[in-house]
């Protein structure tokens, strides 16, 4: 049953093959057979699950049931969920049991999906790796002793192995696409704006989205139409109709003119099988009638330095209001005002979260605001202004997600701008607000890559069409860790 | 020396919304603490912020108020510093482009003269919460119920040379905030709130003095004292050979004086920068329309209509264009009994005595406009006089009615009927022979104030209810001369 796509599970209840009590018996027996060697949840919320999967058999009884009723899904723990530990991988937020759902929690929630439980993330999502996590890294269901990637790593990881059909994720800098390259899913990072933020906890607000990962181009449609819309709560998500993403996933090739970022391939450190992958990848697109060119982004080499300035900048702010007064960790007996503040603070946050605040709160200090911030901000203009040239060519960018496969454990831990290198083709696409999806590509090492293809704001429809038809193809998205 | 003072005012005025800036909490104030604070008062993970419209429309009429451009586009900014009453530990705030820009309004000072001031800008900005020392032992207290308040903080130029006149320009942006409606005003309850930027240098001398920040002031009476002490403060300093500190002070209204709070050396960075969870606010004109649609007529224009179109003094229109509420309720009144002037001494004298005597505001004043005004109407047309019509004035507050009800009720409709008042007179002059002989045997130069004392026996005798005019003329007549 676990090795179903959520487009074949929810035919299935349809069909009343299986209950979603029963799909969610055995998802929830998975994670407890499993997960001690992933470590990808850090709460498992078994009685909700199967309080919502029995209700979502009622409605289905009703005859209310829609496409998504009674599918399993597990929510990153960024997504404030009523009732439920939130605590986005951080120790600061290890007591704190939200008092409200997020607006795609609670969406996903009312199409009828059941909660499995929340999963393991970079602390904040500050991380490629899910090695910053305060619950302990997650391990790549393709070799355990390798990272999933991160910051959405437990989603990865937990999908690869299927533990659950799919699993909701958010990219700031590559954190949805990324960990889906590393353990060989799919997953799709929006339009800025495109799903609502409320309820999300903030990293760099200008940058986060919220998006869907799952093991294919069609269960992302299923979810990411159950995820977007406007939200009258969040002032950045966009007023606009959410496409038909369903309807438009077998539109056939003919004619897509896809641009391969020149900049990206000729990168240092692009691992020579995932070149090979994504030059095996842009074969089945020409295959399928697709003209292949190349592009170029001239100034996409500052997206890592742009990208942290102006997330730090973020973040330095947004995390201020963890302070041990309302809500999360507060030392014990403080003397005064100051050393509450220091204290729970210092205790609170790891070290890639402290050196994010230091680096932010630098950037936008008195007498540096210009040389930094405001710098950054231009470069980013300059970014944007790249893509709507190629755009005025090509109807998709394309390039590898990740330079490449997953790496050891440990292995990057110390060198934090190794690490930042991780996003080096996923950072410019949050700059530019655009949205991209990273599919599985062939194998590289006996491990998963990934292909990313980049779209004009507001084409998630052809994004996915366009993936769909290359899985429609070909088999790299099916193929599954071994002993899960 | 000879030393210049020059002021600068940042005044925080509350506005008046029913809901918070960025969330739909209530801002009534006097709630039992943080029940009115919602998730977003209260900084909760992952909760955003929502424009309130209505904030917006306020800051639109106060920039048409004050002739001020409007920013096309303004933004909303961070203002980072920890506090435990600032929940997320930023204000939100506007920074390098605040809402509304540079105008000007004019204040009349003593001499009644005219001076403008500038009004460099005014920023929309939301409130915080409140941090509560004095009811927990060795610990604070922290009410968000204010948190997410919306405020439009307006700053002057440093144009003020006195007190005085730093007084006149907070009450004149107090009466137009009061008079557009955007504000209720309240002082106590800190609605309205000023700082005061002062500093001194030599006369004649461009470069300005190191200024220092007095904070802490809730009345107008305070900022004159607070201002006029830390004039003194900074001469004396100079004058003993020191140098002022860059710094803020806050004033202690009990022993009337200003002390340090924090210099300058100690301030924060604030390391402001654009919201991200915030569009900009970009106004078009369809927007400025609706927002400045219902705009009434202004303080200024309104006591320029009352000289020209009622025949007031400079004076007495404007005070009687103090507030809003009182001129609507002078027009009332003007508009019932058709006589400006006698409208305007009754608003300014009776009711205004009656008023502060009563400690209330116009604004729940037991007699209302168009009462007033019948009650101005039965003395011109002489149902009774002036000072009988303070009377039914006192029995109208006191609620017995309307001036006719009044009038009726107490019997006090004036005697014109010649013949009974003939009588009256009659009667005082056959009761007085000495006077009469006096009045007789006297220079005719004399004889107006004399006859004062034969009116008041008749009014007197008439209970006050005779006409005055027609007593006048009898009498001259019949005791001749």
């Amino acid at each position: 049953m676990h090795h179903k796509t959520l487009a074949e599970l929810s035919a299935g209840l349809a069909a009343g093959e299986f209950s979603s009590v029963e799909l969610t018996r055995h998802f929830l027996e998975r994670i407890r057979a499993h997960d001690e060697r992933l470590n990808s949840f850090i709460t498992v919320t078994e009685e909700q699950a199967l309080a919502q999967a029995k209700a979502a058999d009622a409605r289905r009884a009703a005859g209310e049931a829609g496409p998504l009723t009674g599918i399993p899904l597990a929510h990153k723990d960024i997504f404030c969920t009523l009732d439920v530990r939130t605590s986005c991988g951080s120790r600061m937020l290890d007591n704190f049991v939200s008092p409200y759902d997020a607006t795609v929690v609670e969406r996903l929630a009312d199409a009828g999906m059941v909660m499995l439980g929340k999963t393991n993330m970079d602390e904040f999502a500050m991380g490629s790796s899910n090695e910053t996590s305060y619950y302990g890294p997650v391990r790549n269901p393709w070799d355990i002793e390798r990272v999933p990637g991160g910051s959405s790593g437990g989603s990865a990881a937990a999908v690869a192995a299927r533990l659950t059909p799919a699993a909701t994720g958010t990219d700031t800098g590559g954190s949805i696409r990324q960990p889906a390259a590393l353990t060989g899913i799919t997953g799709l990072k929006p339009t800025y704006g495109r799903c609502s933020r409320w309820g999300m906890i903030a990293f760099a607000s200008s940058l986060d989205q919220a998006g869907p990962m799952a093991r294919t181009a069609e269960d992302c449609a299923l979810l990411l139409s159950g995820m977007a819309g406007f939200d009258p709560r969040d002032s950045t998500s966009a007023e606009r109709p959410v496409d038909d993403y369903l309807a438009a996933l077998d539109r056939p090739l003919d004619g897509l003119k896809v641009g391969l970022v020149r900049e990206f391939m000729a990168q240092d450190g692009l691992h020579s099988g995932v070149a090979a992958a994504t030059e095996a990848v842009l074969d089945e697109l020409k295959r399928q009638g697709a003209e292949v060119v190349e592009v170029s982004l001239p100034h996409a080499y500052l997206s890592v330095p742009a990208y942290y300035v102006v997330a730090p900048a973020e973040c330095s702010s947004n995390l201020s209001r963890f302070d041990g007064v309302r809500f999360g960790h507060r030392c014990d007996d403080p003397k005064d005002l100051e050393d509450l503040y220091k204290r729970s603070r210092s205790e609170g946050f790891g070290a890639e979260v402290k050196r994010r605040i230091l680096i932010g709160a630098y950037a936008l200090s008195a007498g540096y605001y210009d040389a930094y911030y405001l710098k950054a901000q231009q470069v980013r203009q300059l970014i944007a202004q790249d893509f709507c040239a190629a755009f005025e060519q090509v109807d998709l960018i394309v390039s590898p997600t990740a330079p490449d496969v997953a790496f050891p454990l440990g292995a990057k831990t110390d060198d934090p701008v190794a690490m930042y290198l991780q996003d080096i083709y996923t950072i410019a696409v949050n700059l530019a607000g655009l949205p991209a999806i990273s599919i599985p590509a062939p194998a590289a090492d006996g491990l998963p890559t990934g292909f990313q293809m980049i779209g004009n704001h507001f084409d998630e429809a052809r994004l996915l069409n366009v993936a769909h038809r290359i899985q429609q193809a070909t088999d790299w998205h099916e193929q599954a860790p071994e002993g899960f | 020396m000879q030393w210049e003072v020059v002021i600068g005012l940042e005044i925080h005025t509350q506005l008046a919304t029913r809901s918070k800036i960025f969330s739909g909490s209530s801002t009534a104030f006097g709630a039992e603490p943080n029940t009115q604070a919602s998730l977003i008062d209260l900084g909760m993970p992952g909760t955003l912020p929502v424009l309130n419209r209505r904030a917006v429309e306020y800051a639109v009429r106060f920039a048409k108020a004050i002739g001020a451009e409007l920013g096309e586009r303004s933004v909303f900014a961070r203002k980072n510093y920890f506090y435990p009453d600032l929940p997320k530990g930023y204000q939100i705030s506007q920074f390098e482009l605040p809402i509304v820009g540079r105008g000007q309004v004019e204040i009349v000072l003593e001499d009644g003269s005219v001076k403008t001031i500038g009004v460099t800008r005014a920023h929309l900005e939301e409130d915080a919460g409140k941090s509560l020392h004095e009811d927990f032992h060795g610990m604070t207290g922290i009410d968000l119920n204010r948190a997410g308040t919306p405020l439009l903080e307006i700053v002057s130029e440093p144009d003020m040379r006195s007190a005085k006149e730093a007084v006149a320009y907070a009450r004149k942006i107090h009466q137009i905030v009061t008079w557009l409606g955007i504000c209720d005003g309240n002082m106590q309850e800190g609605s309205f709130r000023c700082d005061a930027n002062v500093s001194v240098r030599p006369l004649g001398e461009e470069k300005l003095g190191t200024r220092t920040e007095l904070k802490n002031i809730n009345s107008f009476r305070f900022l004159e004292r607070a201002i006029d002490y830390e004039i003194g403060r900074q001469i004396d300093v100079l004058e003993d050979g020191g140098r002022i500190v860059q710094e803020t002070r806050l004033y202690d209204a009990e022993r009337d004086e200003t002390r340090s709070m924090r210099s300058k050396e100690e301030a924060n960075d604030y390391r402001y920068f654009p919201d991200p969870d915030l569009l900009p606010v970009v106004l078009d004109e369809a927007f400025i329309a609706e927002a400045t649609r219902d705009m009434p007529e202004l303080p200024d224009a309104r006591r320029v209509r009352f000289q020209e179109q009622h025949g007031l003094s400079a004076y007495d229109a404007n005070v009687l264009t103090a507030t809003r509420a009182q001129a609507d309720y002078y027009e009332v009144v003007v508009a019932v009994c058709g006589d400006a002037k006698l409208a305007a001494n009754w608003v300014m004298g009776e009711l205004a005595g009656a008023l502060n005597k009563a400690g209330r505001s116009i604004e729940d004043c037991p007699v209302p406009a168009p009462a007033l005004g019948g009650l101005l109407a039965r003395i011109l047309d002489d149902t009774i006089s002036g000072k009988i019509a303070k009377q039914v004035f006192e029995a109208m507050w006191a609620g017995e009615g309307d001036a006719d009800t009044v009038i009726e009720a107490r019997g006090l409709r004036q005697i014109t009927d010649s013949g009974a008042i003939e009588a009256l007179v009659d009667e005082v002059i056959a009761a007085n022979p000495q006077q009469v002989e006096n009045y007789r045997n006297a220079d005719p130069a004399r004889r107006p104030k004399m006859i004062g004392f034969f009116v008041g026996q008749v009014m007197k005798k008439s209970q006050g209810k005779a006409n005055p005019q027609q007593v006048n003329a009898l009498l001259r007549e019949k005791l001749g001369g």
